[in-house]
C-alpha cells in the first residue's frame, strides 16, 4: 500500500482543512481550551484543523490508534523530536536566506538549511529503520522514507554538500585591524594567545569559574564592512565560492513534500501525547479507548474533565476522577444535585472523552469504552441576548428543537440546565416531553438538570453529585472522657511526637 | 595547585552546609562567646572558624592531621600569620584594582583589568616564594610539608618570567591580528586573537606575511557605523582570550582565598591560645579515641567560653567516664551543673575540629554528632506550650540521631509535674541508651534521677554539684548519688536575703 498521510490511510478520509469551521459544541465542551492548550508552543505547524474534524470509521480512529501508541515509545519519540528540531533549524535558515540580500551570506544560510535537511531526512531513516515501526502509518512512511534516503536525488544533495562544506571551512584567513583600516590574508598557522594564557595558569585550575566573554551582540543584517571583508575572502579562494554558486542554483528545490507532510502531521501525535504526559505526570491516567460505531454501552474508569485538569494543572492543583457506565439500554445519565458539585464537569468530561476519541487521542481515564456519535449537540445557558426578542423560555424551546431536529440514534446530546428560568411545572412538564423524545431517539445523552422529577424515567440512569465525607485526617476536637491516670497527658503528648521508648527505638537507624 | 592543610586529600568546603543541629548546639553551648575570641572581629576568619568548629571530623586520622598541623602553627606563629597575610593582601588588592567586572564592559576592559589582577598576583606569588624559601625548613608537619614543596615546584623562577613576559606580551599595542573562518551563513566565526609574527622579519613582513595576496580596506572618516562595526570585528577577535585572561585570575585569586580560607582556621586557633595563655589557663592537644568505645576521662577541664568572659580563671572539673554511656548530673541550683555540661560539648567540638581543648588532658572517643537539648526560656514567638515545645525539638533530634551520637540534655522535659516529666524522660534515656547513644544529662528531678540510680547501670556514672557543708558551693561537680533536697533554698537566702555576691557568673576563683 502506497503512503498516503499520517492522519489518514485512505486518500479518501481526507478533509478539506480550508473548509473547516469551529463545531458549535467547542465551546460549550471547553474544547476550545484543551486545543489551544495542546498546540500552544506549536504554532508554525497549523495543528489547529486536525482537532476540528471527528473522523467517521472505526478503523480510521484505529490507524491513528497504532500510530500514537507506537508514539509512546520514548526511543520513536526522541527520534522524531530530533527530526522536527532539525526540520525547525531547516526552516529557520531558509526564511534568513530569502531575507539576506548580500549573496555570499545568502548563499551561506541556504547552505545551512540544506545541510539541516540532510541531517533530518538521514537521521530519520536510521532511526526508525532501527525502530522498525509495525502501526501501517509509520511503516508505510518508513517504506516511502528508505525509498526516497536511497535515491539518486537525496544522496547527490548529500554528497555536494558535504563537498561544499568541506571546502567552505578550508577558507581560514586573518585580520590584521590597524586604527581605522583592515588587511585580509589567508591563515599561516599563527599561535594563538588563549591556548598559551590557558596552559600557563593551568596549574591554577579549580573547578568552574563564570564566563566573562562579553556578549557582543550578532546582527542578523550584514554590514558594509562584512561585505567587504567576505568579498576578500572570496577573491583569495575564488573556486570554493563558485562552488557554492553552482550549488544553489542547482538545489533550489531539495525539499520533499511528502517529508515535509509527515514533520507536520507527525505533531498532531506528538502534541497530545506531549499533553497526556504532563498530565500523567500529576498522577492522572490516560487510556486508548474500545470505540464502537455499534454498541451504545459505554464506560470509563478515572475519567475528568481534561480542559479543568489543565486548568488546575497550571494552579498546581488536582482534578477530581469519575468513574460512569451505561450498559443494556440503558442511554442516559440525569445528573443532579447540589449545586458547585461537579455536575457541569461530569457533563463536559463525557463530552470530552468521546469527542477526543473520534480524533484518535488517548482520552482521560485508566480505562474506557467509548461510542462513536454521527454528530454532537451541546445545549448550555447562554448569556440572554437583549437585541433578541425572544424571551429566555422561548430561546431554550426553540435552540432544543432545532437540536432535536437533527439528532439521529448515533448522536450524542449533551444538556446542561434546561429551562431553568420558568416556573417549575413547566420545567417539569417541558423537561420531561424533551426527554422522551430523546428517549424515543435512542440517543446517548448527558442531561444536567436540578429537577428531580426527570431522574425516575427509561432509559435513564440517575446520578448525583455528593459532598465529601469528613477528612479522617483532621483532628476531631471531640473531649472524650477518661479516668485520669496522671500520665496520660505526657504519654499523648510524647506519642504525638512519637517520642515513646518504642517509636524512639524504631526512628534511630542504627 | 591545591592547599590541603585542613584535610589531607581535599580543600576545605566552605559551602558545605551546616549540621541540623548547628544553631541548638551554637546557642546552648554559648559558642558566640568562642568564636568571637577566636575571629577577633575579622568576618572571614568567624566564618571559616565556625565552619570547621560545627562540622565535626569522626575520622581519628583526620583529625591527628590537623592537630600536627596546628602544633606548626603554634610553633611558627609568626611565619603562619605573614603567609596569611599575603594571602588576605591579595584578594583585598585585587578588589582595589579598577573596572569590576560587568557584562557592558568592552574587551579591552576585560582584558586590560585581567591582566591587571595577574600582575599583582604575581608580584604576590615571589612574595609567598620568598616565604617559603627562608622558612620551609622550619615546619614539621605533613600538611606544611607538602605545602611548601609544592609551592616550590610548581612556582620556580623561569615561571615566574614566563608569566610576567606573556603578560607584557597581551599589554603591547602593534595593530590587532585576528584570525577567523567561515561559519553558519558564511560569516566569520571562531575569531582567535594571534600572536603576531617575531620582529626579525621586519615590519611590513609582519603586517603582511610572507608575500601571499592580501587585500586592504581602509574606512572613510566619516563612516562612523564602520568604525563601530570594526572595533566590534575587533571584540569578537579578543573576547576568547580576553575571557580566557579573566578566568585565569579569577583561578590564581582562588588558589589565593583557598590558601586564606585553609590557614584561617589555624590562625583563629593561635588568636585563642594567646588570649587563653594570658590568663594562664591550661590548653593541651586531646587524645581522641575511635568511635564506638567509650573512653572519656579529663583533668582540669573547664568552659572557655565562661572563662573569656570573666577576668580571673574558673573552675575546672576531672572526670573518669570509661566504658560510660550516661552521665547523670545532680545537685544544687546554680551550682556549676549547666557550666560543667558546656564544658564537656564544647571540648568535644573542639576536639573533633582538629584544635586543642581547654583542659589540662582530655581524652574522648568521637562522636558521630554533638546535639543539645537545654531548657529554654519561654519564647513568646511559640504558638505551642512549653513541654510541647520541649518535645518538637527532641523530636527534631531523634530525626538526626544515629549510634555514637552524643545528646546533652539540662534540665529537659521539666515543664510539667515531676511524675510525668520524669516518665518522659526515662522513656526517651531509655530508648537511646539502647541504640547506642551517649547521653549527658542534668536534672533535678529527684525522681528520674533516682529511678536510673536504683537500676545500678554498669555504664552509667552519677555526679553532683558539690555543696559543702554550711551551703557554700563550690562550683565543682563531683561524683555522688541523687539526692532529693533541692538546694534553692540557699539560693532564696543569697538573693532575698543579700547573703553573698555570687550569682553564677561570677563563680569563684578555682580552688584547683
Amino acid at each position: 500500500m502506497t503512503f498516503h498521510s499520517m492522519l489518514f490511510e485512505r486518500p479518501e478520509d481526507a478533509v478539506d482543512e480550508s473548509a473547516l469551521q469551529l463545531p458549535d459544541f467547542f465551546t460549550d465542551l471547553n474544547l476550545d481550551q484543551i486545543v489551544d492548550a495542546v498546540t500552544a508552543g506549536r504554532e508554525e505547524y497549523g495543528l489547529r484543523p486536525f482537532f476540528l474534524a471527528s473522523l467517521k470509521s472505526v478503523d480510521a480512529i484505529k490507524y491513528r490508534h497504532e500510530i500514537m501508541q507506537e508514539l509512546e515509545n520514548v526511543s520513536l519519540r526522541n527520534a522524531i523530536q530530533s527530526f522536527a528540531r532539525l526540520m525547525r533549524a531547516m526552516r529557520r535558515y531558509r526564511a534568513l536566506s530569502d531575507k539576506i540580500h548580500y549573496k555570499y551570506v545568502k548563499q551561506g544560510w541556504f547552505l545551512n538549511a540544506v545541510e539541516a535537511y540532510c541531517e533530518a531526512a538521514s537521521r530519520l531513516a536510521r532511526d526508525l529503520a532501527a525502530l522498525d515501526p509495525k502501526s501501517r502509518g509509520l511503516s508505510s512512511f518508513l517504506e516511502y522514507l528508505k525509498k526516497y534516503a536511497e535515491s539518486n536525488d537525496f544522496t547527490s544533495l548529500v554528497s555536494e554538500t558535504k563537498k561544499v562544506r568541506a571546502d567552505l571551512s578550508t577558507a581560514k584567513y586573518c585580520l590584521l585591524i590597524r586604527g581605522n583600516q583592515f588587511s585580509v590574508r589567508k591563515y599561516e598557522g599563527e599561535a594563538e594567545y588563549s591556548a598559551e594564557v590557558e596552559k600557563t595558569f593551568e596549574k591554577f585550575k579549580q573547578g568552574a569559574v563564570k564566563d566573562y566573554r562579553i556578549e557582543i551582540p550578532e546582527y542578523l543584517d550584514v554590514n558594509h564592512l562584512e561585505e567587504a571583508a567576505l568579498e576578500f575572502v572570496a577573491r583569495l579562494y575564488p573556486e570554493v565560492f563558485q562552488g557554492l554558486d553552482n550549488f544553489c542554483a542547482k538545489y533550489a528545490n531539495f525539499l520533499d513534500k511528502t517529508i515535509a507532510d509527515f514533520d507536520r502531521e507527525i505533531q498532531f501525535y506528538v502534541a497530545s501525547l506531549d499533553l497526556a504526559a504532563q498530565l500523567r505526570a500529576t498522577g492522572l491516567h490516560f487510556c486508548y479507548p474500545k470505540v464502537s460505531d455499534k454498541s451504545k454501552e459505554v464506560n470509563s474508569q478515572e475519567g475528568f474533565d481534561l480542559a479543568l485538569a489543565i486548568k488546575l494543572m497550571r494552579e498546581k492543583s488536582s482534578v477530581v476522577t469519575n468513574d460512569f457506565f451505561l450498559k443494556g439500554d440503558e442511554r442516559i445519565f440525569v445528573v443532579n444535585g447540589p449545586n458547585q458539585g461537579g455536575k457541569t464537569t461530569f457533563a463536559r468530561a463525557f463530552g470530552q472523552m468521546h469527542y477526543l476519541a473520534s480524533l484518535g487521542c488517548p482520552v482521560p481515564g485508566r480505562e474506557a469504552q467509548l461510542y462513536l456519535f454521527d454528530r454532537i449537540f451541546t445545549h448550555f445557558e447562554r448569556e440572554e441576548n437583549i437585541s433578541d426578542l425572544r424571551s429566555k423560555l422561548e430561546d431554550d424551546l426553540v435552540r432544543i428543537h432545532s437540536i432535536l431536529d437533527k439528532c439521529t440514534p448515533n448522536t450524542i446530546i449533551i444538556v446542561n440546565e434546561l429551562f431553568s428560568s420558568s416556573a417549575l411545572p413547566d420545567a417539569v412538564f417541558l423537561g420531561k416531553k424533551v426527554l422522551e423524545r430523546i428517549i424515543r431517539l435512542d440517543s446517548l445523552c448527558v442531561y444536567v438538570t436540578f429537577l428531580d422529577e426527570l431522574s425516575t424515567l427509561e432509559k435513564t440512569v440517575s446520578a448525583l453529585s455528593t459532598v465529601r465525607p469528613d477528612n479522617p485526617e483532621v483532628c476531631t476536637f471531640k473531649i472524650v472522657r477518661r479516668p485520669a491516670d496522671g500520665l496520660a497527658y505526657a504519654q499523648a503528648i510524647a506519642n504525638k511526637y512519637q517520642l515513646s521508648y518504642q517509636r524512639i527505638k524504631e526512628r534511630i537507624q542504627s | 595547585m591545591k592547599v590541603f592543610l585542613m584535610h589531607r586529600d581535599r580543600s576545605f568546603d566552605m559551602e558545605r552546609k551546616l549540621p541540623p543541629n548547628e544553631q541548638a548546639v551554637t546557642q546552648d553551648l554559648e559558642l558566640g562567646v568562642l568564636l568571637n575570641a577566636m575571629a577577633r572581629d575579622d568576618k572571614f576568619l568567624l566564618e571559616v572558624t565556625k565552619k570547621a568548629l560545627l562540622s565535626s571530623l569522626v575520622d581519628l586520622d583526620q583529625i591527628l592531621y590537623r592537630q600536627s598541623t596546628l602544633k606548626d602553627c603554634l610553633k611558627n606563629a609568626r611565619v603562619v600569620r605573614d603567609i596569611y597575610k599575603v594571602a588576605e593582601e591579595t584578594t583585598a588588592s585585587e578588589k582595589g584594582i579598577w573596572g569590576w567586572y560587568n557584562p557592558y564592559n568592552s574587551t579591552d576592559q576585560v582584558l586590560g583589568r585581567s591582566v591587571k589582577v595577574l600582575q599583582l598576583c604575581v608580584g604576590k606569588l615571589k612574595e609567598l616564594r620568598g616565604i617559603v624559601d627562608q622558612h620551609a625548613g622550619e615546619f614539621e608537619s605533613e600538611g606544611f610539608r607538602a605545602l611548601f614543596v609544592m609551592l616550590k615546584e610548581e612556582l620556580y623562577d623561569e615561571y615566574l618570567t614566563g608569566v610576567q613576559a606573556l603578560l607584557g606580551g597581551l599589554e603591547s599595542s602593534d595593530g590587532t591580528l585576528i584570525r577567523a573562518e567561515l561559519g553558519q551563513g558564511n560569516r566569520g566565526t571562531k575569531y582567535a586573537l594571534c600572536k603576531q609574527p617575531e620582529k626579525k622579519q621586519g615590519r611590513m613582513a609582519r603586517v603582511f606575511g610572507t608575500g601571499e595576496p592580501r587585500f586592504t580596506y581602509s574606512l572613510d572618516i566619516n563612516d562612523n557605523t564602520g568604525t563601530e562595526m570594526l572595533s566590534k570585528l575587533r571584540d569578537r577577535g579578543i573576547n576568547d582570550v580576553a575571557n580566557t585572561l579573566a578566568q585565569s585570575s579569577a583561578h590564581v585569586l582562588a588558589f589565593f582565598t583557598s590558601l586564606r580560607v585553609e590557614l584561617a582556621f589555624y590562625v583563629a586557633c593561635l588568636n585563642l591560645q594567646e588570649l587563653l595563655a594570658r590568663k594562664a589557663e591550661p590548653t593541651c592537644f586531646p587524645v581522641p579515641v575511635g568511635r564506638g568505645k567509650r573512653a572519656q576521662s579529663f583533668e582540669g577541664l573547664y568552659d572557655a567560653c565562661l572563662s573569656l568572659k570573666l577576668e580571673q580563671r574558673v573552675v575546672a572539673n576531672d572526670l573518669n567516664a570509661e566504658n560510660k554511656d550516661l552521665v547523670v548530673i545532680t545537685g544544687a541550683n546554680r551550682g556549676g551543673k549547666s557550666t560543667f555540661l558546656r564544658s564537656i560539648g564544647l571540648a568535644q567540638l573542639m576536639m573533633q575540629c582538629g584544635a586543642f581543648v581547654p583542659a589540662k588532658s582530655f581524652t574522648s572517643d568521637l562522636s558521630e554528632g554533638v546535639f543539645t537539648h537545654f531548657k529554654r526560656e519561654e519564647d513568646t514567638a511559640m504558638k505551642s506550650g512549653k513541654l510541647d515545645e520541649e518535645l518538637k525539638r527532641m523530636s527534631d533530634i531523634v530525626d538526626h540521631l544515629s549510634a555514637d551520637c552524643t545528646v546533652l540534655f539540662n534540665e529537659s522535659f521539666a515543664a510539667t509535674n515531676e511524675r510525668e516529666g520524669s516518665e518522659i524522660s526515662r522513656q526517651i534515656v531509655g530508648a537511646l541508651l539502647e541504640k547506642r547513644v551517649k547521653v549527658f544529662f542534668v536534672t533535678h528531678q529527684y525522681e528520674f534521677a533516682h529511678s536510673l540510680y536504683e537500676k545500678k547501670m554498669a555504664n552509667a556514672v552519677f555526679l553532683r554539684a558539690e555543696r559543702k557543708a554550711g551551703g557554700e558551693r563550690t562550683f565543682k561537680v563531683v561524683q555522688g548519688e541523687p539526692l532529693e533536697t533541692s538546694y534553692g533554698e540557699d539560693l532564696y537566702d543569697h538573693i532575698f536575703l543579700g547573703a553573698a555576691p555570687s550569682p553564677a557568673s561570677a563563680a569563684p576563683v578555682t580552688t584547683r
